[in-house]
């Protein structure tokens, strides 16, 4: 394998399963699935003792293709197939045509994009679609999706099969181009919620060894790569979505410091930044602003843009950006929401302003397990010079950590402005 | 120096997607290290887990999939004795998938 932190298995699993379920149905999840693994199973035995071949993941694909046409052939009359392919699978004249193309680039980003609809079912809670897409599109096991959502094993295993089941009772895979075409709006901003909650996940995730897990953002940025790629899917939200998702991906090397210590935004190196992601997603924002609808992908990807932009914590546009989070309250009202405007609000017009706007928060009881709100109201307390209430805050922040990281950060915090 | 045997025999792969990565991952890796050391000119070859069995001329049975700790792989390797060939068994992969490593010296002329 070419370097560390490559993930090929998992990210051919995905492509795999896509491009086989629109062969074989996705009533058949499970056989495509089945295929993949075997696929895994048989590169491991050979790889191992011989070494990676020249391009790995073609081979991954062409293992994958023999085994699904061994199976179209030998089990043609015991199984039925995607329906809309039965015809061309049963002659042996179509059959390599159709497999051969099923297994081409352009065909298995349109499976995955298939693939990515079907997960998002209304049928399932949101959470469910996000474990679904990990679990299919991503290639990541049951533990590993159960980890990452800080979930029992049983319980998201229990998720994901009945995800499945609704997957897989459903009679084909969503097609984005005829017959779904009325029910595309709908299951598209489905889609980019999943994808949004993904990338937060990572971003802000509650993982108890990492608590930025890069793994999942890269994952949700691949995925809005393939919406971008799409006519039909690259909407102006789709822009905002994957920009907000450069901006502050690009930040991300800045949020854990060399020592894999969390850096506070006022204490970052602001030259870690990645100029590059940043450029990507102002361009992207500056693309999005088309069409009627201002999602709420736009305004946090607006907010993002301008942390992006200043050279420091006091250069920052305050203003503006508390009025971004006024406008975000209006489309999408949440605690959560309310705290980051009165953080706004208290840099731009002092500590006092900041706990009036924090103290008027609706709903603040739903704030209770989150650590980040007694951190605001320490950052606060400490502003104004009220050192032994900040550290008290500071001190229940602790005790919310959601991992390692976050604690050692909340405990500095409180040491620090005790002093 | 002295030639052997590895015969990678039971285990069973399997695991997520990046759990077999990782197991490959650590295969290439401990081979490299012996390959380095100068233990292995070549990785060796991995087996069909389906094959024939010919007992006699007229009796060719299909097999031999019953059998338990079945023959994987194998790899040959040089050491300066049976001892030292074992030793350097001892951090095969293969036993994270439940499988274990027959070290066999091979016969000299």
């Amino acid at each position: 394998m070419s370097e560390p932190g490559d993930h090929l298995f998992r990210r051919e699993a995905g492509r795999m399963v896509a491009a086989l379920t629109r062969l074989f149905g996705v009533h058949n999840l499970a056989l495509a699935e089945d295929v993949v693994q075997d696929a895994f199973v048989r590169a491991l035995e050979v790889w191992k003792l011989r070494g990676v071949p020249e391009n790995p993941s073609a081979w991954l694909m062409a293992t994958a293709k023999n085994r699904a046409l061994d199976i179209l052939r030998r089990e043609r009359t015991a199984r039925t197939y995607a329906p809309e392919l039965s015809r061309l699978l049963e002659s042996e004249w179509t059959l390599t045509p159709v497999v051969e193309e099923a297994f081409g680039e352009s065909a298995i980003r349109d499976d995955q994009l298939r693939m990515m609809f079907s997960c998002c079912h209304p049928q399932l809670p949101e959470i469910a679609q996000v474990a679904l897409i990990l679990n299919i599109l991503c290639g990541f096991g049951v533990n590993e999706v159960a980890a990452a959502f800080l979930t029992g094993h049983a319980a998201m295993e229990k998720r994901i099969a009945r995800g499945k089941k609704v997957l897989a009772s459903s009679k084909r895979l969503f097609d984005l181009s005829h017959s779904d075409a009325q029910l595309l709006p709908q299951r598209l901003s489905a889609v980019q919620r999943a994808l949004y909650l993904l990338f937060n996940e990572g971003y802000h995730g509650a993982h108890p060894e990492l608590a930025v897990r890069a793994d999942l953002c890269v994952e949700a940025m691949r995925l809005g790569e393939l919406l971008l790629a799409h006519p039909t899917t690259a909407t102006p939200a789709t822009r905002a979505l994957v920009a907000l998702m450069c901006l502050n991906a690009a930040r991300m090397p800045a949020r854990v410091d060399a020592s894999g210590k969390l850096s506070a935004l006022y204490e970052q190196d602001r030259r870690l930044w990645d100029g590059a992601l940043i450029a990507k997603g102002e361009a992207l924002l500056d693309h999005s602003a088309t069409g009627t609808t201002i999602t709420e992908f736009h305004i946090e990807a607006g907010i993002a843009s301008l942390h992006a932009r200043a050279t420091s914590l006091q250069n920052t546009s305050w203003p503006m950006i508390v009025s971004l989070y006024d406008t975000l309250m209006t489309i999408r009202p949440s605690p959560v929401v309310a705290l980051s405007r009165a953080i706004a609000i208290a840099q731009h017009e002092g500590a006092e302003r900041g706990l009036a706007e924090i103290a008027a928060i609706e709903q603040a009881e739903r704030l209770a397990d989150y650590p980040f709100y007694f951190a605001a109201l320490g950052e606060l307390e400490h502003q104004r010079g009220n050192g032994e209430a900040a550290r008290e805050h500071f001190l229940h922040a602790s005790a919310r950590a959601r991992n390692p990281l976050e604690r050692d950060f909340f405990e500095r915090r409180a040491q620090e402005v005790d002093e | 120096m002295s030639q052997f045997m590895y015969l990678y025999r039971g285990g069973e792969a399997g695991g997520t997607p990046e759990h077999m990565q990782q197991q490959m991952q650590k295969w290439l890796s401990w081979l490299q290290e012996l390959t380095t050391k100068g233990h292995i000119k070549t990785g060796g070859d991995p087996l069909e887990p389906t094959g024939k069995i010919v007992r006699k001329k007229t009796q060719i049975t299909d097999g031999p999939y019953a059998e338990k700790d079945l023959v994987g792989g194998y790899t040959i390797v040089e050491a300066s004795d049976l001892n030292e060939a074992a030793r350097l068994a001892s951090g095969c992969p293969h036993f994270d998938a439940g499988g274990f490593v027959e070290v066999r010296p091979i016969m000299k002329m």
